[in-house]
């Protein structure tokens, strides 16, 4: 066990499963020498080689592309786009080349696309978003969203050892703020999700980000308010952990469901209709959720402040619900 | 990293290349090569025609596509490789790519008439398959998403230190779309073990070339540091010996070429489209130039008799079609399973490679596996996950 920040469970999961598996290799820009804009990869080159840890020209399709490519040659590439937001420039072959191989060709697609996602720290349109809803709404790609050291280490290891096309994100608020014990060595965390913390009178459901956002609101409403507020981080997006969801409903009757992402036909939605279909005997408020409304991530501190939800609106809105 | 040697960019005649006596043209072709060679362009030929009518006669749904007057490009350039390298991926006119690599008849119709198969199981339709068992990886729609996956996997060989490559075919429309530049300049750029084949059919579905770009595919590949060679496409040798040269080019580290096959598309787009916007000149011009005719003297010069060998294509043809026909459409059942895959990945297999070249060298034999003597691509524990 050794205390590491997020950002550091993350390099420590993909040198050890480098060291592991030698079909794994990095693609990226600016991951090698450099280490990453992030410095997610830094010193990978060194130990593993230019062709093990590759400097990519600018080029997202070309990046996800030779990804497929080199996962259907046999090897395991982890991929990194420099900021999610560029996904968008290599999402044909991610959503139409990747994702849909399996099921037209029997053609397994072995490979991880990291994405570092989010936003509050004044990125402004391009460099902020949570682009995960545009992949939930593609057959063929998992989705995981770690909110802890420990989880970011091991969802990543079972990324790169699952057989398909994983979309990891990795949320820049948490790189260097969530620190945590991590385990030695190689472990797979399973794509479910996770009770944070028990509670009986409201479930909080989220993940990445909103889930520390979720306790810090759930720790004021136990000292102001006298209320065990439930958390449940989803940390895999598809597979959606449907039991878990459907559990925490029926233990507190009251759910709230919040996501950064825009809000319309966001992660949070899927859990709200389900919860709608499967559970609404077991409800004794409506489902309730918080998302930043439908526009682009603004750059202002003051702008960027009124749309992503914090600890502040949450509480608020769960207050509401427990009066309900 | 070094700095790129820019490869000269060899450029052809278009019809006969003028140093073809220098280089000796086709002259490794045995008369075994060339009946090979002629029964694949017929049965491309013969497979297509039959095609056009099932899907006329309502037995195809969805829509139909050939490459009738194109046949020799993917023949030919298929006929180069060996049995490890992996096309990514033949497209709209390149039957003839399937078919040397040795896809069974009796499965293209399947699939093509939308009956339970080991190729798609009914998930895809037309030219939208790949036997993954026999080293081809199946197209997306998507122009040209597969030339940047070939990129991909011939990285992976070099990586790994595999001799084999990759090759992936596309028309002059796709040379106006992102992904062709990306997928240029990084083979270009790292020098991957890669042969991109360009068919050149004067119109990208009703838009003529001189409506697409101003500069051929051909000359814009130096400026990515890729060789690249013009070659008749309609001259099942000239494709042959060019893309053997490319292969060679590639196992010996010199990188990615880029061969534009001139040619012509002899149908519509597609069954649907007449193609009445096609000026009849050129049409008739290109007509005195059908590759199979072309191939047929070679084949008669080498004692082959053509006509049986059409007689014989059209009876195997027939069979399957037949057998075809006879076969159930997918259970709806399954129509949500394999999404993903559970286990471990079932990947790439080894094609035929029937060129008498790869008999001599003990990787090159051609391979005993055909697509009935393998697992099905969908494995059992795969299509339980639904
Ligand atoms: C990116 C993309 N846009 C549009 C289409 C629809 N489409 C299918 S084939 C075709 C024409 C392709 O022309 P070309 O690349 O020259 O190939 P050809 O059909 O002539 O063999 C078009 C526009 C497509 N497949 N991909
Ligand atoms: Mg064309």
């Amino acid at each position: 066990m050794a205390t590491l920040t997020y950002l550091q469970a993350i390099s420590d999961g993909l040198r050890e499963e480098m060291r592991a598996d030698d079909r794994v290799l990095v693609l990226g820009e600016d991951v090698g020498a450099f280490g990453g804009a992030f410095k997610v990869t830094d010193g990978l080159q060194a130990e593993f080689g230019e062709d093990r840890v590759q400097d990519t020209p600018i080029a997202e399709a070309a990046i996800i592309g030779t990804s497929v490519g080199a996962a259907l040659a046999g090897l395991r590439p982890v991929c990194e786009m420099q900021f999610s937001d560029f996904v968008a420039c290599g999402f044909d072959q991610l959503v139409n080349v990747a994702g849909k191989m399996h099921y037209r060709t029997g053609l397994a697609v072995p490979m991880v696309v990291r994405l570092p996602t989010g936003g509050g720290f004044a990125g402004g349109p391009f460099h902020s978003q949570n682009p995960e809803a545009w992949f939930m709404h593609a057959p063929g790609l998992k989705i995981v969203a770690p909110s802890t050291p420990e989880d970011a280490k091991g969802l990543l290891i079972a990324a790169i050892r699952d057989p398909n096309p994983v979309c990891f994100l990795e949320h820049k608020h948490l790189y260097r703020r969530a620190k945590g014990e991590v385990p030695d060595g190689g472990y797979e965390t399973p794509f479910t999700a996770r009770t944070v913390r028990e509670g009986d009178a409201l479930s909080i459901v989220a993940y990445g980000a909103m889930v520390s956002a979720a306790l810090d609101a759930a720790d004021r409403l136990w000292d102001e308010d006298r209320v065990l507020v439930e958390v449940l981080d989803l940390r895999s997006l598809v597979p959606l952990d449907e039991d878990a969801i459907l559990a925490t409903v029926t233990r507190t009757n009251r759910v709230l469901i919040v996501d950064e992402a825009n809000a319309t036909c966001a992660a949070g939605a899927q859990v709200a209709a389900l919860i709608a279909d499967r559970a609404f005997g077991d409800l004794d408020a409506p489902v309730r959720r918080l998302a930043a409304p439908d526009v682009p991530i603004p750059f202002s501190p003051s702008l960027e402040a009124a749309v992503l939800p914090d600890p502040d609106r949450i509480v608020e809105v769960a207050r509401e619900l427990l009066a309900y | 990293m070094s700095t790129i040697d820019m490869k000269p960019t060899l450029r052809v005649g278009a019809r006969r290349r003028p140093d073809a006596a220098a280089t000796d043209d086709g002259a490794s072709l045995t008369v075994a090569d060339h009946r090979s060679l002629h029964e694949h362009l017929l049965m491309t030929r013969v497979v297509e025609e039959r095609g056009v009518r099932l899907y006329k006669q309502g037995k195809i749904p969805g829509s139909f596509y050939d490459g009738r007057g194109q046949e020799a490009t993917s023949v030919g350039a298929a006929f180069a490789l060996g049995p490890d390298d992996v096309i990514s991926s033949p497209l709209i006119r390149d039957l003839g790519a399937h078919l040397v690599r040795g896809t069974d008849l009796t499965e293209l119709f399947r699939h093509y008439m939308g009956r339970e198969n080991a190729l798609s199981h009914g998930r895809e339709g037309n030219i939208h398959f790949g036997d993954r068992r026999l080293g081809i990886v199946g197209p997306v729609s998507m122009l040209p998403d597969m030339m940047v996956v070939a990129v991909g996997l011939a990285m992976g060989f070099r990586i790994r230190g595999e001799r084999r490559i990759a090759l992936s075919f596309f028309g002059d429309g796709s040379t106006s779309r992102g992904d062709w530049h990306e997928a240029m300049n990084v083979a270009g750029l790292r020098r991957e073990p890669v042969v991109f084949v360009c068919e050149n059919n004067q119109l990208a579905y009703s838009t003529p070339t001189d409506r697409q770009f101003r500069v051929r595919p051909a000359d814009r590949a130096a400026g990515y540091g890729v060789a690249a060679e013009v070659v008749d496409g309609n001259d099942v040798v000239a494709v042959f010996d060019a893309v053997g040269r490319a292969r060679e080019r590639a196992l010996d580290g010199g990188g990615p070429t880029l061969i534009e096959a001139e040619t012509m598309r002899m149908h519509g787009h597609g069954a649907h489209d007449d193609a009445r916007y096609v000026d009849p000149e050129l049409r008739a011009a290109w007509a005195a130039r059908d590759p199979l005719d072309a191939h047929a003297t070679i084949a008669r010069a080498h004692g082959i008799d053509v006509e049986a060998l059409r007689a014989e294509v059209e009876e195997r043809v027939a069979v399957a079609v037949q057998a075809a026909a006879a076969t159930p459409l997918p259970d709806p059942a399954s129509a949500t399973e394999g999404v993903f895959c559970v286990g471990e990945p079932a990947g790439l297999g080894r094609g035929a490679a029937p060129f008498s070249g790869f008999a001599a060298t003990a990787q090159g034999t051609r391979t005993a596996a055909g697509p009935t003597a393998t697992a099905d691509p969908l494995t059992a524990q795969t299509r339980q996950a639904a």
